[in-house]
């Protein structure tokens, strides 16, 4: 399918009229797929979504059906789905918008899920900023309990299920999926060790799934379109490389920065960053080159604009260095910003969010911020490009030094930045200039 | 006297069937007095720690974890806005925005007037990049917010409010 003849879906109902009301939702074929799913086993949903090739939409891109398999086949008592809805990657919104503009889409998206995975309770873990996603989501699950879409014997399946929308408390690391957990069992959000995987013991100890808000968006579509519908949009699988799962389905990619258009656009997965830029994001702004582009949130590293025309699937950016994929966030920086300051930014953020069990991230992503500090204030010396790579090669192996991916994502941007931007650094420290930007000295 | 309004003990009943362990209600009873009162006082940690049988330290490691929670001696203003200062919000003037409105109104961030009406707060990416730059008033975005847009929003007469 081409990029020009391809049509929304995920974003299929944004600006249609009461696009959140129940109605509204079920006068498209809302719920219908959701009907469809209940009258199958659940292992053959968990085929479906499995056999799409759908891989996570929340910055790992693991498979999600292969995942739902994790869980143990004979479990007494009860399974958890955690929805994760923390969203706080710099550069992502696609979760706010999907769950401001068509909540019913998400939430028909667990209750398949859910059935799945033979979950009867479902935690929709909320950032608190998103309040407005939170009063919207609200009046949906009302909603849908007062249309038998949950509670006991959902549409006179037999099947019973309870969403409960639980909000956090502004941290990014409740979005690390065992943070999360921790976090909504009422403590710190310190991300656990793994093994045990959440699949065998999660939430309350208790076998859980936890997925991302566009994870639970697609599920509607390929059960009510089929595998193949999925499967004709994106990447395929790279008969070279066995290990490659493909890149398929529609894809919320968020564009930020200096672009004149910032925003959120949905196309088949694999649409190269140039062409995202240029066609979707308007262009850089004020006439200027992009100097670096994020490809999928902060953690991901930087890609020159010579690298701009690597395609957004879950193997491009890897190709050029990055990270991956992660949240397909898209952060355009144009040619007039210094990358010193950007990087300062990028490590500053790490510094803030990381949870403080792991001795090389705190100290690391503390370390490479308060060298960074000193570059801006003109102090720097050229030997600190090569510890700032030292501290960015030695804080986030996992496993291994650090029991979550937070320093892994934290030390891409120091690697990338300062590989592919070296010269821009030595030429910084050597004229001992001092950092135009407006940062508040000492607010971290 | 209870530190906790019936509003907030009728909230954390609510909340406790929803959940296999009692703790798991820390958040929502974290939530829901300090939007009433503006921080979350130690004799409140007591109370909520009675009411969900745990110790009032546990309480108080997870409120002390989320900086987002206030102590009895560094309550919020009666508005909170947090501003963005993550990078794409820094592409489009996130950290002159923040420094200009805690110049405007003689306080660091973090600080809150000496009046008792505004706290302003750094925030990192707030999850509306598309409308860099931005904030967070309470738990409602702004897109897009000029200098003049955060002063007025400010100086809104209209709810949230807290008694404080
Ligand atoms: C530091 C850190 C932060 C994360 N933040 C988020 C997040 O905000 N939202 C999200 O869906 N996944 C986030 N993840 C990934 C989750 O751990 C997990 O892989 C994901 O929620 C699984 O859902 P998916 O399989 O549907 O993508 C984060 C991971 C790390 C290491
Ligand atoms: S890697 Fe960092 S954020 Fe993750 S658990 Fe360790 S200290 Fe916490
Ligand atoms: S960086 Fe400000 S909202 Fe994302």
């Amino acid at each position: 399918m081409s990029q020009t003849e391809f049509k929304p879906v995920l974003l299929g109902r944004v600006g249609r009229p009461d696009s959140q009301s129940l109605a509204s939702y079920r006068a498209d074929g809302g719920y219908e797929a959701l009907a469809k799913a209940l009258k199958m086993a659940n292992t053959e949903v968990i085929d479906v979504v499995k056999n799409s090739g759908l891989r996570g939409r929340g910055g790992a891109g693991f498979p999600t059906g292969l995942k739902w398999t994790f869980l143990p086949k004979d479990v007494n008592g009860p399974i958890y789905l955690c929805i994760n809805g923390d969203e706080s990657e710099p550069g992502t919104f696609n979760n706010r918008v999907l769950i401001e503009e068509d909540p019913h889409q998400v939430l028909e998206g667990i209750v398949i899920s859910s059935f799945a995975t033979r979950s009867t309770t479902a935690y929709f873990y909320l950032r608190y900023e998103y309040g407005r996603c939170y009063r919207t989501l609200q009046k949906a699950v009302d909603e849908m309990y007062a249309n038998n879409l949950l509670g006991k014997n959902i549409l006179g399946s037999g099947y019973d299920l309870d969403i409960y929308l639980h909000r956090g408390a502004c941290a990014y690391i409740c979005g690390e999926e065992t943070g999360l957990i921790e976090s909504l069992e009422g403590k710190r959000a310190w991300p656990r060790i793994k093994p045990p995987f959440p699949a065998i013991e999660g939430a309350f100890r208790r076998p859980t799934v936890v997925n991302n808000v566009e994870t639970m968006a697609c599920i509607p579509h390929i059960l009510k379109h089929g595998t193949e519908w999925f499967q004709s949009m994106g990447i395929p699988k790279d008969p070279n490389n066995p290990r490659d799962a493909g890149s398929y389905g529609p894809k919320l990619y968020c564009i930020s920065g200096h672009v004149n258009k910032p925003g959120l656009v949905e196309l088949p997965m694999g649409i190269t960053a140039r062409d995202l830029i240029d066609k979707h994001g308007g262009g850089v702004w004020k006439g200027r080159q992009a100097k670096a582009v994020i490809p999928g949130g902060l953690s991901m590293g930087f890609m020159t604009n010579a690298e701009l025309d690597t395609p957004l699937d879950f193997n491009g950016p890897g190709r050029v260095g990055c990270l991956g994929l992660g949240t397909a966030a898209v952060v355009v920086i144009d040619d007039h910003t210094s990358m010193v300051d950007v990087l300062y930014n990028a490590c500053r953020f790490f510094a803030h969010e990381s949870c403080g069990q792991c001795t090389p991230c705190r100290e690391g992503t503390a370390w490479s911020t308060k060298i960074l500090e000193r570059i801006r204030d003109g102090r720097g010396k050229l030997s600190d490009i090569d510890l700032l790579l030292e501290i960015a090669n030695s804080i986030g192996t996992i496993p291994g030094t650090t029991i979550c991916g937070l320093a892994d994502g934290a030390a891409w941007p120091i690697k990338t930045g300062i590989n592919k931007f070296r010269g821009e650094f030595e030429e910084y420290i050597k004229s001992g200039r001092r950092s135009q930007s407006h940062a508040l000295a000492g607010a971290h | 006297m209870s530190e906790l309004s019936d509003n907030a003990k009728q909230t954390i009943a609510e909340h406790l069937p929803r959940y296999p362990s009692k703790q798991a209600v820390t958040l929502p009873a974290l939530h829901v007095v300090q939007q009433e009162r503006g921080c979350v006082s130690n004799k409140a940690m007591e109370e909520i720690a009675a009411i969900l049988e745990l110790s009032p330290a546990q309480i108080h490691d997870t409120a002390s974890f989320y900086g987002f929670f206030r102590t009895e001696d560094n309550p919020l203003g009666q508005k909170r806005i947090w501003v963005c200062r993550s990078l794409p919000c820094m592409l489009r003037g996130g950290e002159e925005l923040l420094a200009a409105l805690c110049e405007k109104y003689g306080i660091a961030p973090g600080e809150t007037t000496p009046d008792g009406k505004l706290t302003i707060e750094l925030a990192e990416c707030l999850g509306a990049c598309d409308g860099a730059p931005c904030i967070l008033l309470e738990d409602e975005l702004h897109l897009r917010c000029s200098l003049e847009d955060v002063e007025r929003i400010a100086n809104e007469p209209s709810p949230p409010t807290r008694k404080v």
